[in-house]
């Protein structure tokens, strides 16, 4: 591989369009990326409230279950059933008293443990398993789990950092922001197969100078312009990064002559669609990545998870989860649940961003010899009082290189 | 109306409906509403776990005319044919002065340089009422089974 590809030697001011589509890239990220010393986000608490509450998810493209133990602890299991690898679990949401795969029967409790295997001693003294096969030694493969304010994450690794630690200072303030605490409330799901490679997303988020430019609507109804106060902020390593921006005047200026999307004088016919109202202390939208498969939506009043769950080099689900608070009045929910409008498969905004992932990765995959230039704000990452820059982005790929040594 | 005369207003009104959007005469679609009214895209997961939260949403015609603006003015996206087939339309019953009326709808999508593909497929749940001699939606759900949208939900179903 390393013949074939190298990285250009400008640095982290290219980046190589191999990474998007080449099968050995992709096999080596499953491996480095999502089960290296990483924290990969699988539920909210509030998926599971009780004893036996489960959730079928994905880490990179590995199926596991979450599952609410009777202690109130949480487990996270691979979906993969120790005898012969059939992925017994089958439903998204669920509730379980034990876990039984179909095809022989196996079955295991909230924790993994392997508690029952049918003709174990054998049909009329024939057959069964060796006497010195040990359930013990034949349970699910458990996986390391971190929670922290509603949130749970988990991990292949079993030597990593904590939780906290692994989101550095400034991407937990961000974090406990949002996660304050509060129980949250489940609002519901949005779920998009989008056929473009999963960094493409990352990048898209970690990308303020597009906001401007691609979103009209955002720009059109006032939700963000280029000239509006802003910033970004990483954490030390560049794994993670926020988009940080706050309202400002909205007037045409010389600043935004350059955005020729801008279309003056829109207004909405019915202006309920877009009612914000200021919940959180100083900023109006916060849009944080999290190494390897999260980003935390906080777009005014609507809150999201979108989990990165790949599916192949060429595409990717993106599942989103909608929340606010348990504390919430109906208003407030109305609220939410009004300005998701902006956001999912059919959002106002995120539309422009999944159909342009799409035109990336046709772009991308046709001209893997070629790389993409990513210069604006400098040839450096460090945090920005500004969003006219993709050090977000460069930062993102100074640790992946390293992750991938590449 | 008899019951033949209501079967035969509805097949013409879905019809209609159908061929508003097939043909992209989006600015004609609010018409089809009453104002206030509801309109939302549903995942059935999110509908049968009672999960409050649409895909798309709409609550009066200024909401559907926003929509509208998006797909002509600001949204981004590839050129698409869309084609929606609706069957098994089936008449719950009157409530007062609305009507209950389920079917099936059918969305393909085609896209440049790709087979058309069923993009969405689900079930109307919808309430009709009579306002100025016809029949219109004060609501319209579209409940989908197709969870994992193939890209973007661009276009009304």
């Amino acid at each position: 591989m390393e013949a074939r590809r190298a990285w250009p030697k400008e640095g982290i001011t290219r980046i190589p369009y191999w990474i998007y589509s080449d099968p050995e890239i992709y096999a080596r990220e499953q491996e480095r990326v999502f089960c290296g010393p990483s924290w990969s986000y699988v539920a909210l608490e509030a998926e599971l409230p009780k004893p036996g509450d489960f959730k079928r998810t994905f880490i990179g493209e590995k199926p596991v279950v979450v599952v609410r133990d009777n202690d109130g602890s949480v487990n996270v299991v691979e979906n993969r059933c120790a005898h012969r690898g059939v992925q017994f679990c089958q439903t998204h949401l669920g509730n379980a008293s034990e876990f039984m795969c179909p095809y022989h029967q196996w079955t295991y409790d909230l924790k993994g443990n392997l508690i029952g295997v049918p003709f174990r001693r054998g049909v009329k003294k024939q057959g069964g398993m060796p006497a010195d096969f040990d359930p013990k030694n034949h349970g699910l493969r458990k996986l390391s789990v971190a929670r922290r304010n509603g949130v749970i994450f988990a991990s292949f690794a079993s030597d990593l950092q904590p939780l906290d630690e692994y989101f550095g200072p400034s991407m937990l303030a961000l974090y406990d922001r949002v996660f304050d605490g509060r129980e949250l409330a489940l609002l519901g799901y949005s779920r998009q197969l989008i056929p473009a490679n999963w960094k493409l997303m990352f990048e898209n988020i970690k990308d303020p100078y597009h906001a401007s430019l691609l979103h009209v609507f955002l720009v059109s109804f006032g939700l963000f312009r280029a000239d509006q106060p802003s910033k970004i902020e990483m954490d030390s390593t560049g794994r993670h990064g926020a988009l940080i921006s706050w309202r400002g005047e909205q007037k045409k200026t010389d600043d935004n002559v350059d955005m020729k999307s801008l279309i003056d004088n829109f207004r909405l016919s019915d202006p309920d669609l877009l009612d914000p109202v200021r919940e959180f202390a100083q900023y109006t939208v916060v849009m944080t990545t999290l190494w390897p498969n999260l980003i935390i939506q906080q777009q005014s009043n609507t809150l999201a998870m979108r989990q990165l769950i790949t599916r192949g080099p060429d595409a990717f689900e993106l599942a989103w989860t909608f929340f606010g608070y348990a504390d919430d009045d109906e208003t407030m929910t109305r609220r939410r649940l009004r300005q998701a409008n902006l956001m999912g498969p059919a959002g106002f905004v995120s539309i422009d961003d999944s159909e342009v992932m799409k035109f990336s990765q046709a772009g991308v995959a046709a001209y893997p010899e070629s790389a993409g230039v990513m210069e604006m704000g400098g040839r450096d990452w460090k945090d920005e009082p500004h969003m006219v820059t993709e050090s977000v982005i460069r930062a993102f790929y100074d640790y992946y290189r390293q992750v991938m040594q590449i | 109306m008899s019951a033949g005369e209501l079967r035969l207003a509805l097949e013409e009104l879905y019809a209609d409906y159908a061929a508003c959007l097939d043909e992209e005469r989006f600015e004609d679609w609010p018409a089809f509403f009453t104002d206030p009214c509801l309109y939302k895209i549903v995942p059935r997961e999110n509908f049968e776990r009672g999960l409050p939260l649409a895909t798309w949403l709409c609550e009066s015609k200024g909401y559907l005319a926003d929509r509208v603006t998006a797909i002509r003015k600001t949204a981004v996206y590839a050129p698409r044919y869309m084609r929606r087939m609706v069957s098994g339309i089936r008449v719950l019953g009157w409530s007062g002065t609305v009507l209950e009326v389920r079917a099936s709808y059918l969305a393909l999508e085609t896209l440049q340089d790709e087979l058309t593909r069923v993009f969405n497929t689900g079930q109307y749940r919808d309430k009709l009422v009579v306002e100025d001699g016809k029949l219109k939606f004060r609501e319209k759900l579209c409940i989908f089974d197709s969870l994992l949208v193939p890209n973007s939900l661009i276009y009304p179903l």
